[in-house]
Order: structure tokens, then sequence, then C-alpha cells
């Protein structure tokens, strides 16, 4: 029971990193119906962003953070206009391409940049775990869980509240009816992809504080999204959130329960496995739009 | 003899099978003839061992592109998961060869094959699905099929492979890279032989027809699930005899080499060399193929200047890899196919361009 109490919590947490980067994908596939392959690169590029201007600047850690987030909020821009606008009409497949065009890209400046080796973020939590009734948690993903859910709501605010945040969601719902209200549809993609890729940095920091910081493991849980997305539904914000705790305590299960029993490596396959079965059963996932076609 | 004729000065088509012949006019048939004699007669008996390895390499891609190009040129089916097709293809030759000891010539097409059936199981959400989600159930299954590469002990021997034993064909024994060099080259032409009459094909232009518009083709009755299956199962069985060349050509079957990146790499051979037209494949496997080559040759001849690009080879890699596909998808979103066809256009009427 205790390992069962365990794997679920630290599940949750990594599922929220899932869910913010998530988050992320689905405001980017909402507004612009594109699906970018480049999230974990983003992901990748903020923890070592934070990390960097730590390093150079000699700021506090948590100002470097701050940094890093608004440099890829910039980033996130410059991409939406550079690469996405040129793609507008493009077929499926080409818009696909362009964002695994850029992944690749990032990749190969981040690992020109910092190397494949392993780094890690100054320590600003106490080390030492707390003990919960059973559980034993480390204030670490405590504070990655606090950080996470504050986003959330910090988003969820923003989408509810602000003018940016209502016309977002005009845009992904009816482009040309939000076009007639005088909502500047470019403008809004932009943002989307902006928002998207600080949303991203934030869970690089969050997993960079976590697990450390390396190239390959963070740009990962940018193809973990994708049964996160799937599950959730592809245009769904609360199922972005719901599908990344889900997986995440899915993998983490599957990691405890079933590695003894079929020797390792269940955790990386079995938010697949269970991509294709939702994509059998209910391909438009919880929480997504159910689309009919009609002839 | 049959007079040559080298120009068509206008539509004198009477017949469909005229419409339908490969070749419009002499000039390609004598330039394809003269290729076929440079390619197998003098190439290898020039080239030295590297060049005739990029060759051999490239022939591979080439064969794999082409599988890829079917599925998702002319069937419109986007798909995530040829590089661990190919791996499919690549073990079980390896198990049909050092575990059956079924010779070579029968060993390439039943991994082709053994290749399709895994390529249709994974076909099968396409009854459902497309676009998008389509290219996202390929890529679950890749990573399973990566999984099953790495964890299946009992087929696949986990981490350590498999050792491919030499081929043989009849008496003679291939090793070394020219014997592969005819006989890869031999494939191509095989199979792009395959690919262009299948285009003629009821079957090929139902894939056509699903691509640019599925409803309409299922309204004029094609069926729908049954054609994208079998666009899965053909792709899947080129991608597949790739794979098997591969492990006999390497000797050695490893599960790192079939990645999410190797199925990346056919994607972007697709877009660089354009989908949906027969010779995209060679183009883009060849610029694909070449781009990590050059890099190096470069670093090695800039060494003395930059001692360090040696080791950011993989990184720089990456880096001139996406922004050749950027690059493509912005400006030449057709590919290298239809600036061919551009240029070729232009000669034709050269210099009356009116």
């Amino acid at each position: 029971m205790t390992i069962f109490l365990q794997l679920l919590t630290s599940g949750i947490v990594v599922g929220m990193v899932y869910a913010l980067a998530a988050l992320g994908f689905v405001l980017i596939y909402k507004a612009s119906r594109v699906i970018n392959m480049a999230q974990g690169y983003f992901l990748a590029l903020g923890a070592f962003g934070a990390l960097a201007i730590a390093q150079a600047t000699h700021l506090p850690f948590v100002l470097a953070v701050v940094a890093s987030l608004l440099g890829s909020l910039v980033l996130g821009g410059i991409v939406e206009r550079l690469l996405l606008r040129p793609m507008i009409g493009e077929p499926v497949i080409g818009v696909i391409m362009v964002t695994i065009g850029l992944a690749a890209v990032l990749r190969g400046g981040i690992l020109l940049a910092w190397g494949a080796g392993n780094f890690g973020f100054p320590q600003l939590l106490p080390e030492a775990p707390l003990t919960l009734g059973p559980l034993v948690v480390s204030p670490v993903h405590l504070g990655a869980l606090g950080l996470s859910l504050a986003f959330l709501g910090v988003f969820a605010a923003f989408f509810k509240a602000t003018t940016l945040g209502v016309a977002m969601r005009a845009v992904a719902d009816d482009q040309q009816a939000a076009q007639a209200l005088g909502v500047s549809v470019p403008r809004i993609l932009a943002a989307s992809w902006a928002i998207a890729a600080m949303v991203a940095a934030v869970a690089g920091v969050v997993v960079g504080s976590l697990n450390g910081l390396n190239a390959d493991a963070l740009s990962f849980i940018g193809l973990k999204v994708f049964p996160a997305v799937i599950l959730g539904g592809l245009d769904s914000v609360p199922g972005a959130v719901v599908g990344g705790v889900a997986i995440g305590v899915l993998e983490n299960m599957a990691g405890g329960y079933l590695d003894p029993l079929v020797g390792g490596g269940t955790k990386e396959v079995a938010p697949f496995v269970a991509l294709v079965l939702v994509l059998m059963l209910r391909p438009y996932g919880l929480f997504g739009t159910v689309e009919i076609e009609r002839v | 003899m049959r007079r040559l004729t080298f120009s068509d000065c206008g539509d004198y088509k009477t017949r469909y099978a005229q419409d339908a012949a490969l070749f419009a006019n002499d000039v390609g048939r004598l330039a394809l003839g003269v290729l076929l004699i440079v390619w197998f007669l003098i190439v290898p008996a020039v080239a030295g061992p590297y060049l005739l390895t990029v060759a051999n390499l490239t022939g591979i891609a080439v064969i794999g592109a082409t599988g890829l190009n079917l599925l998702t040129g002319y069937t419109g089916q986007i798909t995530m998961g040829h590089g661990a097709f190919m791996g499919v293809g690549a073990y079980a030759a390896a198990v049909l060869a050092a575990r059956v000891h079924l010779p070579f010539w029968t060993a390439v097409p039943l991994a082709g094959l053994a290749t399709a059936g895994v390529g249709a199981f994974f076909g099968i959400p396409s009854l459902r699905l497309k676009g998008l989600y389509l290219a996202i159930a390929t890529l679950a299954a890749q990573f399973i099929l990566e999984y099953a590469f790495l964890h299946w002990d009992w087929l696949t021997r986990g981490t350590s492979g498999y050792l491919v034993p030499p081929a043989r064909l009849g008496v003679w024994s291939l090793r070394g890279e020219r014997p592969f060099f005819w006989l890869i080259g031999a494939s191509v032409v095989l199979i792009t032989w395959l690919h262009l009459n299948l285009l003629r094909t009821r079957m090929g232009r139902a894939f056509v027809a699903i691509r640019d518009n599925d409803r309409a083709a299922a309204s004029i009755g094609i069926h729908l699930f049954g054609y994208k299956l079998l666009a899965f199962f053909l792709s899947a069985f080129m991608v597949g005899v790739a794979g098997a060349l591969y492990a006999y050509y390497t000797g050695v079957v490893v599960p790192g080499k079939f990645t999410l990146d190797l199925s990346i790499d056919y994607l972007a051979m697709g877009i660089v060399g354009g989908l949906g037209t027969v010779l995209g494949p060679f183009y883009g496997a060849a610029v694909i193929t070449v781009i990590p080559e050059a890099l190096r040759a470069l670093s090695q001849a800039l060494s003395a200047v930059f001692p360090d690009l040696a080791a950011a080879l993989n990184a720089l890699r990456d880096v001139v890899f996406g922004a050749v596909i950027v690059a493509f998808l912005i400006f030449q979103p057709e590919g290298l196919a239809d600036r061919w066809r551009v240029v070729r256009a232009y000669f034709r009427l050269w210099p009356y361009t009116y």
C-alpha cells in the first residue's frame, strides 16, 4: 500500500510537469491546428537558459528563471513569425515537418552550447525528506507540485479574466468570427506560441530541479506530451491537465509494478500503449471535441 | 528498326496506353539506358570504397524513402514509424538468416513480408484516424516497436543484437562494397520499377484518389480501409526490404539504429525530394545521406583551424539537417523533384520561350 501511495505521489508530480508541457501543446493546437514536435526542446531551452543566465550574470536563481521565461516568450513569438506564418495553408505534413526541423535545430543548438552532459540547478529547498503520514516526500517534489499548480492557476485566470486570454479562446473557437469582432488572428497565433514556449520553459525548470538537466531527457518529455493530450483530448485545456497527470501516474505505476515482471523499460512504453488504445476506442479523448464529418 | 522520337511539339496521344506510357519520347529511354550503364559498369570501376559506401547507404535509403513516398506521398497517410519498420525488416532478416539459416534470396523478401504484416497491423488505426491523429498513432508504433527491439529478448536478443551471416547468392559470397553496390543498385531498380508500375494500376489511382479527397474516393466505390491497409502493407514491405539489405550490408543488427530519428530522416527525405513523385526519393535520400558525410569532410578539412569542430559534429548535423528541412518547406515545398521539373520545362522550349 505504501508503495502504491509512493508511486501515486511521484506520478502526480511528474504528471504535473506533463500537464504543463501539454498545456502549451494544446494551446497551439487549439489556436492553429498545428502539432508542435519541438515542445520538448522548448522545455530544454527554458531549463538550460535559466542555468546559463544564473551562471553568466550571478543573479539570484529565481530572477534567472524569470529571465529565462521571458526569453522563451520572445523565442516562441519569433518562431511563429518566422517559421509558422509562411506555412499557413500548407498540407499537414509540411506543418509537422517544420516543427520537426525546428526541433532538430534547437537540439543541435543545445548540444553545441552545453553538450550532452548532466547539469544541476542550485539547491533552493532543503534536501531532508518530509514524512506525511505513511508517505515520504522530498521538499523538491512538493515545490515542483506547488509551482506547477500555481502556474496552472495563473493560466486559468489568464484565460478567464484577461482580454488577451479571452481573445485567444475566441480565436480557438472560431477564427472568422473572432476576426469579424476585431481580434487580430496573427497576433493571437504569435501569442499562443509565445505562451506555449513559456509554459514549456516552466515545465523545463520544474524537471530540471527534480531530476537535473540533460538535453535528451528533457526533450523526451515533449514526446510524452502526445499520450497526455490524446487522452485528455487534443483541443481541451482541462483535458491536458487531467491527461498529463493520468499519464504521469500510469507510467509510474507501470514502472513500479510491471518492470519487475517483464524486465524494464515499461515506463517509456506504457504511455504509448495507452495512446494507441485511446486512439482506437475514443480518438477525441476524454474532453476533446467530437468532430463529425458530414459530406 | 523504329525511328526514335526526341521531342513532341504537341499532344498527339490517341490511346490511353500512350498516355500511361512511362516515357513520353525516346530521350528518357536513352538517358535511362546511359545512366544504368554508367552506374552499374563505370562507377564501381572508378569509385573508391568510401564513395561506394556512401552510394550503398544512399541506395538503401532510396528503397526506404520509396516506401514512405508510396504511403505518405501517394496515399496521404503520414507515418512517423518507418524507422521502426525498417528495424523490423532488419531483425526479420537477421532472425531468418542467423536462426532459421535461410539463404539470402529468400530471407530478404520474407523479411519484407514480415515487415509488411507489422506495417498493416499498425495501419489498422487508419480505419478511424486520419491526418494528425494517424501521425500520432504511427509515432506510438515507433515507440512500441523500439521497446520490442530492446526488451523482447527471446526474439531480438535485446541489446546484444544479431550478427548476420554474410550473404550468399548461389556460389558467390557477397563481401565488401562492390558486390553490394550491384546488389543494392539492382534492388533499387526493381523497387522503383514496382513503384512506377503500381502507380499506373487501379490500385495506384485509388491511392491518389484517397490522398486527394478520401470522402470523394469512397463515394466512387473505393474501399478506403482496404486500400489504406494495402498502402501500409506495400510501404512497409519496401522499407522492410531496405532494412533487410541494411542488415546484410552492415552485418550487425542492434536496437540503437532504428529510432525516431531514422523515421524523421525518412520523412525529411520525402520532403526534400518531393512527396508524390517517383524521383523524389532519389533526390531526398541522396541529400539526407550526404549531409553528414559532407559535414564530416568539412570538419576534417577545417580541423587545423577549428580543432573542436569534430567533437561538435553531431550537433552541427542536427542544426544543418533542421535548417535544410525548414528551408525546403518554406522556399521549395514541392521538393527537388519539382525544381528539376521546372528546369526541364524551361529547357524544353529554350531558347524560344514563347
